[in-house]
């Protein structure tokens, strides 16, 4: 194992999130806040409570996951992008390091980030409602799962990507609707029978349901699911992450 | 001398079809400076590539220090630093941090010292905490030789490295070279100024259309390509040249002003005393006469042109 490899590129990422510090870190920040005062606030003055919480702290945990998975995908997939794009990707393969510690360094990084940004929006929600977390543990575990599958899912995207339309395109056209759609501000049950059911075939229904009932213990879907699919996806993503180191697709001619 | 690197039946076809190398084998000795010569997209840079990791190869073996770079590659690549042709660098990034990058991502621990030593023998050493971004063309080249030398490799890869650079430059970076070899590092190189592997080269490799046309001792080349040329300047202009003159490879330049005659110089007769006596059989004069050997840029240009 090249640890010096791994912790250099770990670093290096690291320290793209200090130089990019107001937009790492400081900008969705920023955005959750937006987001309590105008959901919580202004619409949640409306609703009392959804399902015995009150609507300001029922849309924690969507709007945790709505900043993790936008910002593991972002981080990682720029992350591997800028090398492919600068043509500084040469030393990297040309260096003595396996593909799972690079894989390791990147994803490491990028869902470090994440993670980092995920306790921060924890924390600032707190100034906001009241929170109660009565599964710590398995918080954080759903919390770093999501972290490093989709950070492994935003390193693919990195990989496919050969320009910057296509860095944007799937965060922006497939993964926002599906987390603003996947009850990040609403319970499903609250939705008419049809896109309940409809609703079911969003992966990331499952992700915030876990996330939620961690804090909570209520759920729109069992646990025991939300952890099937979590566990799914990261198999997926692996999956493919292997197919691309195999046949080294847009890395390597 | 043993061979550091050893290539065997390298061929390379891109996904496209385009046959970048065409069975190229090649052995490369420890400690000496291989210059790789040939015309823009002969396959140079693929053969770099392929040997550094950074290109698959389609069919053949390549072993650095006998660790072949498929099956050991951790072994091979620890060895090799690789100065890329195009300047890609960071942009963000210092000075410092960049090349202290490089030594880790080749599994070096940490070395300040020698960090230090790199950036102060390229004269980088003022710019350790400037952003890559801010550095002239010349002072990046500085830096990708720094990056590669960084994590102290047997072999130095310098794809072009005096493209585009000063003369200043050009002549510190020859200078550098020649330190390394002194060290024991084996340095292979492209460039296309070839006046320059005349000068610092032990052995030239030719490639053209991803074949190796050859790769041989710089002097041995020259002493078997090189054709000398003996120039006469006559007395008296010649319209035509006798018959007897025939068996001589001799032309007629200057309106007849000067008489050229080409020879090996590698022959043990070169048939210049014959040629004196058939002259003054001949009554042909002359005032002045010099003689000239073709450069190694002449045996390339040759050598290129018939293997089109």
């Amino acid at each position: 194992m090249n640890f010096y490899a791994v912790k250099a590129i770990y670093m290096f990422e690291m320290a793209r999130t200090r130089r990019t510090l107001f937009q790492s870190i400081v900008s969705p920040v920023i955005s959750t806040s937006l987001y309590f005062v105008v959901f919580g606030a202004a619409i949640g003055s409306r609703i009392t409570s959804v399902e015995g919480v009150s609507y300001g702290s029922f849309i924690v945990p969507g709007l945790i996951m709505l900043s993790l998975m936008t910002q593991s995908i972002s981080n990682a997939s720029f992350g591997i992008y800028f090398p492919k794009f600068t043509g500084t990707i040469y030393e990297l393969l040309s260096a003595p390091v396996s593909y799972f510690e690079i894989l390791l360094g990147y994803v490491g990084a990028a869902a470090s980030k994440s993670l980092l940004l995920g306790l921060i929006i924890l924390a600032t929600a707190g100034f906001f409602v009241p929170l109660q977390i009565e599964h710590p543990i398995w918080m954080l575990f759903f919390l770093l799962m999501t972290a490093i599958t989709f950070s492994l899912f935003g390193f693919i995207i990195g990989v496919w990507a050969d320009n910057f339309e296509k860095l944007q395109i799937i965060p922006l056209l497939i993964i926002t609707p599906l987390v603003f759609l996947g009850g990040s501000f609403y319970s499903i049950n609250m939705l008419p029978p049809i896109w309940q059911t409809i609703s079911l075939f969003n992966p990331v229904v499952y992700l915030i349901s876990g996330f939620r009932w961690s804090f909570y213990g209520i759920a729109d879907v069992s646990v025991g699911i939300s952890l099937t699919m979590i566990t799914l996806f990261l198999a997926i993503c692996l999956g493919i992450v292997w197919w691309i180191f195999k046949t080294g697709y847009q890395i390597k001619q | 001398m043993p061979s550091i690197i050893k290539v065997r039946g390298l061929n390379k076809v891109y996904s496209g079809g385009f046959k970048a190398l065409d069975n190229v084998s090649l052995a490369i000795e420890k400690a000496e400076i291989l210059a790789l010569l040939g015309p823009n997209g002969a396959g140079k840079t693929t053969l770099i590539s392929i040997i550094c990791g950074i290109v698959n190869p389609s069919e053949g073996q390549v072993s650095v220090a006998g660790h072949d770079i498929v099956t050991n590659y951790r072994r091979s690549r620890e060895l090799i630093g690789l100065v890329p042709q195009e300047l890609t660098t960071d942009a963000f990034e210092s000075v410092w941090a960049a090349v202290s990058f490089s030594r880790g991502l080749f599994g070096k621990a940490p070395n300040p010292e020698y960090i230090e030593k790199i950036l102060r023998d390229l004269s980088l050493w003022d710019k350790r905490d400037t952003k890559i971004m801010a550095l002239s063309g010349g002072m990046k080249r500085r830096l990708l030789i720094a990056k590669a030398l960084s994590h102290e490799p047997q072999i130095l890869f310098l794809d072009e490295p005096t493209a585009g650079v000063d003369v200043e430059l050009r002549k510190d970076m020859w200078k550098l070279v020649a330190q390394l070899r002194e060290s024991g590092v084996t340095i292979i190189l492209t460039t296309h100024y070839i006046e320059e592997a005349e000068e610092i080269a032990d052995r030239i490799g030719i490639i053209n259309k991803g074949k190796l046309l050859l790769v041989e001792n710089k002097t041995e080349l020259m002493r078997k390509l090189g054709r000398k040329q003996l120039t006469l300047d006559l007395k008296q202009p010649l319209s035509s040249l006798s018959p007897a003159l025939a068996e001589f490879s001799l032309e007629l330049q200057k309106d007849g002003h000067q008489l050229v005659y080409t020879y090996d110089a590698a022959q043990q007769h070169t048939g210049i005393a014959a040629l004196m006596t058939a002259l003054s059989e001949q009554e042909i004069q002359f005032k002045d006469l010099n003689t000239e050997q073709s450069s190694l840029e002449e045996i390339f240009v040759s050598l290129v042109k018939e293997s089109a």
